[in-house]
């Protein structure tokens, strides 16, 4: 059934889910949400399954009309959102009537909001995901991003009995410095000692080319101990490559699924996630962990994704 | 070294939920063979944690799930397999599969300029070209593209200096000792030297890709009324590209 009606596309919104996976190896990229826990979290809030498919907006955000009765939960980027005209909080449980018209303003801090709808998007699944990967035109919405007067199909799902909001401490931040932790390698030993110190100890600033499939950083020169190029090796979210220039590219999720340039680092997984919401002018430190504190950071998120539930508040019983 | 294999393969971390094995630094077919080797061996061996594979010319990058395994136990796991891998294993070859492409005129508008950079007539390309068989080392670059190794010197050919903003689906090209074929229209600068009427990448078929790593293709030149004919039956759902008589 038809949930929201596209008023106004917004600068690039799509649909999507928690990723497309087991397909690298024939080119597919993983795509999915570029901030994963707020997508989670989105989800949870109105009662759906964790990888259920939300409108994911970038920076300016869409204009969408409620064609039904609904819950919905806006989560990420601080999107100014509103609900015909008036402004409405995020990260909990709203409730819209047919006709209302959400919409959203600046955005304060962060670079992408998403918003679930109580049963979730049901837009074809395209090898097992929703996920839109406009660069290669399938997922979500026709392979695109949204357009005027698209509609966005759901499912009869009935309200939750309970809403619930989002504790403060599990808000995360989106101040514009991040710092991201990373695992050195894969080709660390392609970079002089200095070069790795240079990447590890300065910040790196995302410049105007930054989207969906990754970050072209601007900061200090890395250094490279020769050749600057690799044969053509896997890639996947969060690997930092620095090409000839010495200035590092970090992957996101709708990247190539291979490259040429040495790997100087990965950034853990929790922190990609973070990294989902940087936009231009923003700056990002990279430090380094072992593999082994990686691991227990990433299994610590994956558990804390699993246990949302329970965390939240119940704010009113309908 | 002249495979650029190493004296013993390294395990290296790529992330928190990725380890990369690399068997050497080359592009040669024994050096991809290990790779499809341990890529089959690690499939069979359902190896706990181990969520997807992603063969490429001289490495396997596996991802797991940080949950199931940890990186330690995972790399003793991958190496007691890589040890027990045996010389015939890594000699296993892949599905054989013909691709029918025409080649030269508005289908390969650089197949005269391949012949010419090596003193050859087209249809000398065309022989070297469709004769003997290429293993699909990865695919990559977009979804679908497959990256064959190796064609004869004679016919390798660097790439345009200026590449090309729009090179059609289907298109058959060059780069160096590579041969490729561009799923959908996409940016490249390859040597076209002709097209393939088969769809390389659908997505809502199952697996997606018409090849994948390990496969053996074979080119072989047909007519531009044969390229219709098959695009005809494509369109109809009717072509079977596996089928015998191919």
């Amino acid at each position: 059934m038809k949930i929201f009606q596209v008023l106004k596309p917004g600068m690039f919104t799509t649909v999507q889910d928690t990723g497309r996976y087991h397909y690298l190896r024939y080119g597919v990229p993983i795509s999915g949400a570029m901030d994963l826990f707020s997508l989670v979290l989105a989800n949870i809030l109105v009662g759906n399954n964790p990888n259920a498919a939300c409108v994911e907006t970038t920076l300016t955000g869409p204009e969408l009309q409620a064609l039904t009765r609904t819950q919905i939960a806006i989560t990420g980027g601080t999107g100014s959102p509103k609900i015909n005209g008036s402004s409405v909080p995020i990260w909990q449980t709203l409730e819209i009537c047919e006709g209302d018209v959400v919409s959203f303003g600046r955005m304060e801090s962060g670079c992408r909001s998403y918003l679930a709808i109580r049963g979730g998007i049901n837009t074809p699944p395209i090898l097992g995901s929703r996920s839109t990967f406009a660069r290669g035109g399938f997922g979500g919405i026709e392979g695109r991003q949204l357009k005027t007067a698209d509609a966005i199909e759901g499912y009869n799902a009935p309200l939750l009995e309970v809403e619930y909001s989002t504790p403060e401490e599990l808000q995360p931040q989106f101040r514009g410095d991040y710092k991201a932790h990373v695992v050195l390698g894969p080709q660390t030993d392609m970079f002089t000692e200095n070069g790795i110190s240079t990447f590890l100890s300065n910040p790196y600033k995302v410049t105007l080319e930054a989207d969906r499939m990754g970050y072209r950083l601007e900061g200090p020169l890395i250094e490279h101990k020769g050749k600057a190029d690799i044969i053509s090796d896997a890639l996947l979210p969060g690997a930092v490559q620095v090409p000839k220039n010495g200035k590092p590219i970090m992957i996101m999720q709708d990247a190539q699924t291979t490259g040429g340039y040495p790997k100087i680092a990965v950034v853990i997984t929790p922190d990609v996630s973070l990294l989902g919401q940087v936009k231009p002018n923003d700056t990002i430190e990279f430090s380094k962990i072992t593999v082994q504190q990686a691991h227990e950071k990433a299994c610590e998120y994956y558990k804390l994704l699993n246990r949302l539930g329970a965390l939240l508040m119940r704010k009113r019983a309908r | 070294m002249r495979t650029g294999s190493y004296t013993s393969t390294k395990y290296l971390p790529f992330g928190d939920s990725a380890l990369l094995v690399e068997f050497g630094d080359a592009i040669s077919l024994e050096l991809n063979r290990k790779v499809t080797a341990l890529d089959e061996a690690i499939l069979k061996a359902e190896v706990q944690g181990v969520e997807e594979l992603v063969p490429t010319y001289r490495s396997l990058l596996i991802r797991y799930n940080p949950l199931k395994t940890t990186y330690e136990q995972l790399v003793f796991r991958i190496k007691e397999i890589e040890e027990k891998l045996t010389e015939s294993e890594a000699k296993v070859e892949g599905r054989k599969i013909t691709i029918p492409v025409v080649y030269g005129e508005e289908y390969g508008p650089d197949l005269s300029h391949v012949a010419r950079y090596h003193g050859l007539i087209e249809e000398q390309v065309v022989k070297l070209h469709s004769r003997r068989e290429y293993k699909v080392y990865m695919i990559g670059f977009v979804a679908g593209f497959p990256y064959l190794g190796e064609v004869p010197d004679e016919i390798a050919t660097p790439r345009l200096e200026t590449p090309r903003f729009k090179v059609p689906a289907g298109s058959v090209g060059i780069a160096e000792r590579q041969t490729g074929i561009y799923p959908c229209e996409a940016p490249g600068g390859w040597q076209i030297i002709g097209r393939t009427p088969l769809e390389l990448f659908d997505s809502i078929r199952q697996p997606p890709a018409l090849l994948e790593p390990g496969d053996i293709v074979k080119f072989e030149p047909i007519s531009e009324e044969r390229f219709r004919t098959i695009r005809e039956s494509i369109s109809k759902g009717l072509h079977m590209p596996f089928s015998e008589e191919q």
